[in-house]
């Protein structure tokens, strides 16, 4: 891969060597052969590749659901390939934000304590208002997700992802069960919180043409990083069509 | 099809854990099934054929004496088929070894040697007294194995103050005395109340009863009408001191056993009901949910043209297995414990023998029961899920809503956390089974309280009647009523306290058209060691103006305060009086009345006479009065108060620490089923929320409260609900059993509510614990990508 654009200390994560084997039965799936990364800090990052490229797995263990089998990775000071599931637990706690693709609101709570329940958690912590302000949904704090669009919904998960203040957001292809237009609002959400708090955001997604919104983007393929792009012109979110 | 039946196996195994539980529970309803039937069923074959095979008579008439000369007019008497006469008296017994008196009633044996005509013995060992010999005598079973007495031993008898030795030449049972309990008493004391057979002779020399008896026993003819039999009987009896005659629903021992019956079989409805009830509602709560994840593989199925009956035989076909597994495992555990009940029965009720067989109607109605149980819950689930088009079973299900639960609409919403907020939410999208798994907790804690609530009543009732109600430490009973003079005598006997006189009059109370044979106590004024109590236990002074009835015996005959009740005396004077009724006193034992005892003895004319007395003994001075009173021919027995409640909890105890155990056993099971299958489902319906939740940085602990702190909500509600259902099936169980023998009283003890909730609350406390450890196997990555 190249060279950082950036000084090592703002390097927020940092991963040397990261090789994930996962063993299913008989046959050993090599999901990551050596990546080595470094994230910074405020900087919006695409992950782009074909399924089975690897770009799960390396969202996984950057945000401490899933361990390397060899390689480093470290999270400013904290060394996360040692750390022990309380460790892990604690570190997504305390610093990452996590958007999936498919909401994963809790059905029987509102928008607001569905945001609630994870600032409960969480010192310095905005209010689930502000934080709900933040994608938008000022107007739509006291809906249950079964009342809400499923774009509308992925903003709820936006604004609890970012309410605990991360430092880091990483969003597992965030538009992947939207259409065009709502997906664009949900970028448009991830956008200004990148701007307005300085969150480190990494997105997967199979759809290159989100890759023009970005700070960097990489592309990996049968689990390394084969190719990283910086765009000449980053496009506002909201100019996006696809 | 075989490849359906291969997913059904598979199906299966993966819900093993909820199958095992639910089977569990089933296994609890059929095994407590099996085996009260299996006992009911054996209990009445024995029954049966002990009756017949011993020829138990239909009628029993008691006298004070008649010459042998009356025996061919009364087996002449119309509807008679067989009449057998004979001596029968209470006496007094020596066990070499054993301190205490022993009462026995003695009955006689035909003068020409045999066995008699009716009540014939079933001889365990040696044999029938020999006719010429005056000493012989065979004991009854249950008091022989008491004190391991065998033919050879000799035994020192005490019959209207004389003393002989007796030679045992046999030990039998009689279908006369299947129960034993000594007189006044409801429970055996196979220690100190013997029954035990005589040589005629013997007994009529004893007795000065020379060609006289003072008992007759009568079988009918099949067409007779017992009630015209009786009248004529007691016509015929009268003039000869017959206190009249009474059929097998007055006579003790065949009066127990019923009782005893009708019992088991209400167990055997009541206990398998709830057990069956629990298991329906889980059967269907689990396929439910497998339907639920299954929708798709559903639509996939009925797309590939597999009709909806296949389907739903394929689900069907689950729960059968696991209703059959528990079926299969509750008919051996029924087999055993109604091996172990029969068992505990033998000890109480002296059968020669107890056919126990496991019953295979029980089986048959245990595998049917069950069967149809799981057959029901699954239907319910299934009749929406298999009706689905396929094209809309494939689709995911739409969104699950939710809306503020009844309890934030009430204004509570803010002091709600946002973890209770969900629990509460989450209850009242599903009410009916929120409703139905506290309902089935509750019963759960109800079992385990009716299997200790025996032991409990017992208590109660000793307390009170013999606490409270009964101080005497010594009861002494006359041969027949005697002048006053007797009690100062036995007041001035070293080591004791106090003496008080006691008359217990034979009569007949009527009212109307009821009537009822029981006994009129007379009691002196400020009698201390017998004291009739009210409903609060306050004391109740006799009156001289009327009589006190036990307030069932009240209900019985219709009677009210002020009201007039005809009091017919059966022995003495044998007068027919008219008397107020004073009052009533509450009583667990027995039915009878009380009055003061010189206006008993003005009311009946028989002089100023006292049929016993009641005495304090100081502590230790018990043998010896014994033995003084051994010594007095007008002294018919002897009873020992504390002796008789130990000798019961001898008796009794064992078999109702077990029973409360196998019912706590049972309860957990039910609650075992319930909680872990709640926190199985609701862990596969929530298990995306929570594995989100940890994504996002939750603990396992702090996710494991919000799935089970939702269960343990329910649990907590269930308590006070499984406190009242268990006071109404207690109060349910005595209906069936109450009668004028005995009222058991729906007493429980602090100790049983506190074991009900602990158990309930370790039972799931356990259940859930199981549950948490999948909590820490949640897919946190699997989550992030699929949909559910």
């Amino acid at each position: 891969m190249g060279t950082p654009s950036r000084p090592d200390s703002d390097a927020v994560f940092r991963a040397r060597g990261l090789t994930k084997v996962y063993r299913m039965g008989e046959v050993e799936v090599h999901a990551l052969r050596g990546v080595d990364l470094d994230l910074y800090r405020g900087e919006f990052v695409v992950l782009l590749g074909p399924s089975g490229s690897g770009k799960s797995t390396l969202l996984n263990i950057l945000g401490g659901l899933d361990v390397p089998t060899a390689g480093e990775v470290w999270y400013e000071g904290h060394h996360l390939s040692g750390a022990d599931e309380r460790e892990l637990t604690l570190f997504r706690r305390e610093h990452v934000g996590f958007v999936f693709q498919f909401y994963n609101l809790i059905p029987s709570l509102t928008a607001r304590e569905n945001v609630a329940i994870v600032t409960d958690l969480a010192e310095g912590a905005m209010s689930p208002e502000e934080a709900l302000a933040r994608v938008d949904l000022s107007d739509r704090m006291d809906h249950f997700p079964a009342q809400l669009s499923g774009g509308q919904q992925q903003r709820v998960a936006i604004a609890r992802a970012i309410a605990k203040r991360p430092a880091v957001l990483l969003c597992d292809e965030p538009t992947g069960a939207l259409d065009s237009a709502t997906g664009v609002r949900v970028l448009e959400a991830l956008e200004r919180v990148n701007v307005e708090l300085g969150t480190t955001t990494v997105v997967i997604t199979h759809n290159a043409d989100i890759a023009r919104m970005a700070h960097r983007v990489l592309y990996l393929g049968d689990g390394r990083i084969v190719r990283e792009a910086r765009p000449e012109q980053r496009i506002p979110a909201r100019e996006l069509r696809w | 099809m075989r490849a359906l039946g291969r997913k059904a196996w598979r199906d299966l195994w993966h819900l093993r854990g909820q199958a095992l539980a639910i089977a569990l529970v089933i296994a609890g309803g059929v095994a407590t099934l099996v085996m009260s039937q299996s006992t009911y069923q054996s209990l009445t074959a024995t029954r049966e054929r002990f009756y017949r095979e011993g020829a138990l008579a239909d009628l029993w008439a008691p006298l004070k004496r008649a010459p042998d000369t009356l025996a061919p007019r009364l087996a002449a008497i119309d509807g008679v088929q067989t009449a057998q006469t004979r001596l029968m008296a209470a006496g007094t017994l020596g066990v070499p070894g054993f301190g205490e008196p022993v009462r026995v009633e003695l009955v006689s044996l035909p003068l020409e040697g045999g066995q008699p005509l009716l009540n014939r013995l079933q001889l365990r060992s040696g044999r029938l007294p020999n006719p010429d010999v005056d000493n012989e005598v065979v004991l009854g079973e249950a008091f022989a194995a008491a004190h391991a007495l065998r033919a050879g031993d000799t035994l020192s008898l005490t019959l209207r103050g004389r003393q002989r030795w007796l030679r045992v030449v046999g030990v039998a049972t009689s279908p006369e005395y299947v129960y034993q309990s000594p007189p006044g008493a409801v429970f055996p004391d196979f220690r100190r109340y013997a029954v035990a057979w005589m040589n005629r002779h013997a007994m009529e020399k004893a007795l000065s009863m020379d060609g006289a008896f003072n008992s007759v026993v009568l079988r009918l003819r099949p067409e007779a009408k017992p009630a015209a039999v009786i009248a004529a009987l007691d016509g015929l009896l009268a003039r000869y001191g017959g206190v009249g005659a009474y059929g097998r629903h007055e006579q003790t021992s065949a009066r127990y056993l019923e009782e005893e019956m009708r019992q088991l079989r209400t167990m055997a409805r009541l206990f398998p009901a709830i057990f069956l009830g629990v298991a329906a509602f889980l059967v269907h709560v689990v396929l439910m949910r497998l339907l639920g994840t299954q929708r798709d593989q559903i639509g996939v199925l009925k797309a590939f043209g597999y009709p909806d009956r296949a389907l739903a035989w394929h689900y069907l076909l689950i729960a059968a297995v696991i209703a059959g597994a528990g079926a299969l495992l509750g008919i051996g555990l029924g087999a055993m414990l109604g091996g172990w009940l029969a068992h505990v029965y033998q000890g109480i009720y002296r059968f020669p023998f107890l056919a126990y067989r496991l019953s295979a109607g029980a089986v048959a109605t245990g595998l049917a029961v069950s069967l149809g149980a799981a057959a029901a819950g699954a239907l319910m689930a299934l009749r929406a899920a298999v009706r689905l088009p396929p094209a809309e079973a494939m689709r995911a299900p739409a969104p699950a809503r939710f809306g503020p639960s009844l309890v934030e609409r009430l204004g509570l919403r803010r002091w709600l956390t946002p973890a209770v907020r969900m629990a509460l939410r989450d209850l009242g999208r599903r009410p009916g089974r929120a409703a139905f798994t506290v309902l089935g907790l509750a019963m759960a804690s109800a079992v385990m309280m009716v299997g200790r609530f025996q032991g409990d009543a017992v208590q109660y009732m000793v307390d009170t009647q013999l606490g409270i109600a009964q101080r005497h430490d010594l009861a002494v009973t006359f041969v027949e009523p005697a002048p006053r003079g007797a009690v100062p005598e036995l007041a001035a006997l070293p080591g004791v306290r106090t003496a008080e006189p006691l008359r217990m009059a034979p009569v007949r109370l009527v009212h109307g058209l009821h009537s009822y044979r029981t006994v009129l106590e007379g009691l002196p004024p400020g009698a201390r060691l017998r004291r009739p109590l009210d409903t609060a236990l306050r004391p109740v002074l006799p009156r001289s103006d009327g009589v006190l009835l036990t307030d069932y015996l009240g209900q019985m005959l219709d009677l009210r305060p002020g009201d007039r009740v005809e009091v017919q005396a059966l022995d003495g004077h044998r007068r027919h009086v008219s008397v107020p009724v004073a009052g009533f006193v509450h009583e667990y034992i027995g039915a009878q009345g009380y009055m003061d005892l010189d206006a008993l003895n003005r009311l009946l004319g028989d002089g100023d006479v006292v049929s016993g007395v009641l005495l304090g003994v100081m502590p230790g001075a018990a043998p010896d009065v014994y033995a003084e009173l051994n010594r007095r021919p007008w002294v018919a027995g002897v009873d020992s108060r504390l002796a008789a409640v130990r000798s019961f909890y001898a008796t009794m105890g064992e078999s109702m620490l077990v029973f409360a155990w196998v019912a706590a056993l049972l309860g957990a099971v039910i609650n075992f089923g319930l909680v872990y299958n709640a926190a199985r489902i609701s862990l596969s319906e929530r298990g995306r929320e929570l594995a989100s939740l940890r994504v996002l940085g939750m603990t396992e602990g702090e996710v494991s409260v919000l799935l089970l702190g939702q269960l343990g909500v329910l649990v907590l509600v269930s308590l006070p609900l499984g406190f009242v259902a268990g006071h109404a099936l207690c109060w349910l169980m005595t209906q069936g059993f109450q009668s004028e023998l005995f009222r058991v009283p729906v007493r429980l003890t602090t100790a049983t509510y506190a074991f009900a909730a602990a158990t309930v609350c370790v039972a799931s406390l356990l259940s859930a614990l199981l549950v948490r450890r999948r909590i820490h196997r949640l897919d946190l990555i699997g989550v992030l990508k699929t949909r559910e």
